[in-house]
């Protein structure tokens, strides 16, 4: 592996040894008393300096958070909609921060209108345990764009194309 | 919608199971032992708490316990793009579109635009390009939508 640092939007250098720590955890975080200390011992260094690590990458936002992330269908959520709306630009960054802290919404996001095909400028999705759910969140939503609403649509997955995971190369 | 696979059926969970859950979506401290820190703010036993987190991934309750990555913030670019292909043609097209290996995930969606893909690739200015090839691979025109700002990402669902 080259030691060579890419720098990313957050302008953290990414370096050889932050790649190792994130291809050794990719799958998860080590489930024993002192997990940081098993990844020093796999890659010859202190266990300070990989908490070190981790902690300079959470700053700077490379990792979100050491977290779990429950498998929605398991917990009773299999309605999971991509609701998408056409708001005015003005008013996106707004409405899409009361919307992304909405419980039951779980990604939201600006996202370029392709004019006339595709009107739709916000995008969140939102999950419910069934379609009864999901509409309910919907109107909620609406209720809170209210007269900004010019429209919107809500598209549900009907098969699973492809699923990869986060790719590392190198 | 499609019949869904065994590991995606609904279970129950105990009590504690789901406190650890609405716990650990919130994230786990940067220290030398946090499964003992999370474990006596919860009131039960490291190994309790090591053995339930185990078993919750073993099951697939949880997909995954760990660092949750920033993708773009890796250094490389990432693009949600849709198309909208005729049903008659569409296996084909999306076995084209599944083979770059750029593309990460590819999901069909009930919708006139029924396909929608999430194109990663090392360098941010390689999407461009992976939009190109698969225009001409395919003949169909790509909706690229990259995003402009996030507002939220994450799952945080009270159980």
């Amino acid at each position: 592996m080259s030691d060579y640092a890419s720098r990313s939007e957050s302008g953290y250098q990414l370096g050889a040894m932050d790649r190792k720590l994130i291809k050794l955890t990719q799958s998860g975080l080590p489930l024993v008393s002192k997990p940081y200390h098993a990844l020093a011992e796999q890659l010859g260094i202190s266990a300070d300096e990989v908490q070190a690590r981790f902690r300079r990458m959470l700053d700077y936002g490379v990792i979100r958070r050491i977290a779990a992330v429950p498998n929605h269908y398991r917990l009773g959520f299999r309605a999971n909609g991509m609701t998408v709306w056409n708001v005015p630009d003005e008013r996106v960054s707004e409405l899409g921060a009361q919307i992304g802290d909405l419980e039951f919404v779980s990604h939201c996001y600006h996202r370029p209108r392709h004019l006339p095909d595709w009107p739709y400028n916000l995008f969140a999705m939102v999950h419910g345990g069934n379609p009864e759910d999901v509409q309910d969140h919907i109107q909620a939503i609406a209720d809170l764009i209210g007269e900004d609403n010019h429209g919107s649509d809500v598209l549900y997955s009907t098969r699973i194309l492809k699923k990869t995971g986060l790719r590392l190369t190198n | 919608m499609h019949a869904m696979p065994v590991e995606t059926a609904p279970v129950e969970l105990d009590a504690i199971d789901r406190r650890i859950i609405n716990r650990l979506q919130d994230g786990m401290p940067v220290c030398d032992e946090p499964y003992l820190h999370i474990a006596n703010e919860l009131a039960i036993s490291e190994a309790d708490l090591l053995q339930r987190l185990q078993a919750m991934l073993d099951n697939k309750i949880l997909s995954r316990f760990g660092p949750m990555f920033h993708a773009e913030r890796l250094g490389g670019g990432l693009a949600l793009a849709a198309m909208r292909i005729p049903e008659e043609e569409f296996d084909q097209i999306a076995a084209q579109v599944n083979q770059l290996p750029e593309i990460a995930h590819n999901y069909e969606r009930n919708h006139e635009f029924n396909m929608w893909f999430v194109i990663a690739t090392e360098q941010l200015d390689d999407i461009n390009a992976v939009v190109s090839r698969i225009e001409n691979l395919t003949g169909f025109p790509v909706y690229n939508m990259p995003k402009i700002e996030e507002y939220y990402v994450g799952l945080r669902f009270p159980v």
